[in-house]
């Protein structure tokens, strides 16, 4: 039985989308050069989802940006993670990094972006470094804060338990570091969407940027919408995707509560 | 945490170790031609470079004419995300109703990223300075609305019951329960949206202006004038962190006159 919550919530979208059916359609208000009504929208969701648009399919295209995405999160939490951890547990570690990491941080992700093109042109290479660029950084901060908020009756009990170095790092250390390291996985997974919708506007054959990118050009704005939708609907599945894994991963720990 | 802490010494011997690595590639890579100049050039290029563009122009103007027209942007669209964003969020800590009607527009609208606006941006309010301020709003905004509502939400239940049992009005309420206690949370959110801002502008001016840092980098990149580039990613490190420490400064500072309050 859902809650009062999601009744109040369902009513409000039904009463936006009504709002939107009044405005375009019915009264005109708003051109729909402007602002599409909700029959031109759905006209070009099933223009991009059959025949395509922009060199492809709607699918083909968020399957290009998913790849995409998923590449470079991958890389980044597989660097900044274990990079995060190392810096957080070895002090010697956090002298020698910390100086370059504070001289490259100001630099915002989107930045990194012309000099990425320059480098690797406008293939899926550039845009791999610059979503690596972008989520890289939350993974370590927040692997590096986790293990630095570990208790210490936890690290001297193991210690002298006389626990091998590798078994520290998979049972001791890392599963108390493991709520934080979550914080920092879904920021990274937030900035790699906004870092790839960019990189993808700048310049790309394929992909939902490009999508709004061509229907910017074309003054197609109900596709535009279609666009920000798919964009929207990829974001917030992914980030589903990760609590759940966070809720997996984390189901012992009851101070976590195994998600929210 | 492993081992002693390090003497200052050793910090700053490895810390430096660290730093003449990280500038021993940037050095190496180019003089040696492992990366050609035009790619990597040198940081002694990219800082003449610097220096250079402070009064030659490129693309239309120069860096410093350059950065005042993305510092005007962002100051609207940081200003708006600000002004529209904290009291929505200070409200909706307290209206209930306002609370269930908003959070699931928002909680759907969030997950659409910034960037992702540019195009209708560019659409509705053009290249010039409306659409990017867009954008930096979209950036700039959750942030600001989040953490107002978080702290208007956690304010301590007796602050409230006792300016309910004074019969205290909901906009007073708000103004002079909710506001003040909040203001911790709301400054807290103020440097997070000044961040995504920040990064938010970058990106608009990549894709939509016609003047502005991003532009100017885009010109570059399209010139294949690589020092230029890195130019303005300096410049925009540069002040995207002397607005943090400003913001922390005033963090500070709030917390002072809290503590003798």
């Amino acid at each position: 039985m859902p809650g009062r919550r999601t009744w109040i919530g369902l009513a409000s979208a039904a009463a936006l989308v009504a709002l939107w059916f009044v405005a375009t359609t019915l009264t005109v208000m708003i051109s729909p050069g402007r602002l599409p009504p909700p029959s031109e929208f759905l006209a070009s969701l099933i223009q991009i989802a059959t025949s395509g648009y922009a060199g492809g399919t709607l699918l083909a295209h968020a399957a290009h940006s998913l790849k995409l995405v998923a590449m470079g999160f991958a890389v980044a939490a597989a660097t900044g993670v274990p990079l995060g951890l190392w810096m957080g547990w070895n002090p010697r570690a956090e002298a020698l990094v910390n100086p370059v990491f504070l001289l490259i941080r100001p630099i915002p992700p989107l930045a990194w972006i012309p000099l990425a093109i320059l480098w690797l042109g406008l293939g899926d290479g550039a845009k791999v470094l610059v979503i690596w660029f972008a989520a890289f950084v939350p993974s370590v901060i927040n692997a590096q804060a986790g293990v630095r908020a570990m208790e210490r009756p936890a690290i001297e009990a193991a210690r002298m338990l006389g626990t091998p170095p590798w078994r520290m790092v998979t049972d001791v250390i890392v599963p108390a570091a493991a709520p934080m390291i979550f914080t920092g996985l879904r920021l990274s997974l937030q900035a790699s969407w906004t870092t790839l919708v960019a990189a993808e506007l700048v310049g790309a054959l394929l992909g939902l940027g490009f999508v709004l990118n061509m229907a910017q050009q074309d003054i197609y704005p109900a596709m535009i919408l279609v666009g920000m939708a798919a964009v929207g609907v990829l974001g917030w599945a992914t980030t589903r995707l990760l609590g759940y894994a966070e809720d997996r991963a984390l189901a012992w720990n009851v101070a976590a509560g195994g998600g929210r | 945490m492993n081992g002693r802490p390090l003497s200052l010494a050793g910090r700053l011997g490895l810390g430096g170790l660290g730093l003449a690595v990280f500038l021993g590639f940037w050095i190496l890579l180019p003089a040696t031609g492992l990366v050609p100049r035009q790619f990597l050039p040198p940081p002694n290029e990219v800082f003449g470079r610097f220096a250079t563009l402070l009064t030659t122009p490129f693309a239309g103007a120069t860096l410093p004419l350059h950065l005042a027209y993305s510092l005007l942007r962002y100051a609207y669209g940081v200003g708006l995300a600000a002004l529209i964003g904290i009291p929505l969020g200070l409200a909706m800590g307290w209206f209930r109703l306002l609370d269930d009607i908003v959070s699931p527009l928002f909680d759907a609208l969030r997950f659409i990223a910034p960037i992702a606006w540019v195009p209708f941006a560019a659409l509705w309010f053009g290249t010039g300075i409306g659409g990017p301020v867009l954008i930096i709003f979209a950036g700039a905004f959750p942030p600001c609305l989040i953490n107002a509502y978080r702290g208007a939400r956690f304010v301590e239940p007796r602050f409230i019951e006792a300016g309910r049992m004074l019969g205290t009005s909901d906009l007073r309420m708000i103004l002079e329960v909710l506001l003040p206690a909040a203001t911790p949370s709301i400054v807290a959110g103020l440097r997070v949206a000044a961040g995504l801002g920040w990064q938010s502008l970058v990106g608009a001016e990549l894709i939509v202006a016609a003047a502005g840092v991003g532009f100017m980098m885009v010109q570059a990149q399209a010139n294949v004038a690589t020092a230029t580039v890195m130019a303005g990613m300096i410049a925009i490190g540069l002040v995207g962190m002397a607005i943090d420490i400003a913001l922390r400064q005033l963090e500070n500072r709030l917390a002072r006159v809290r503590g003798q309050a």
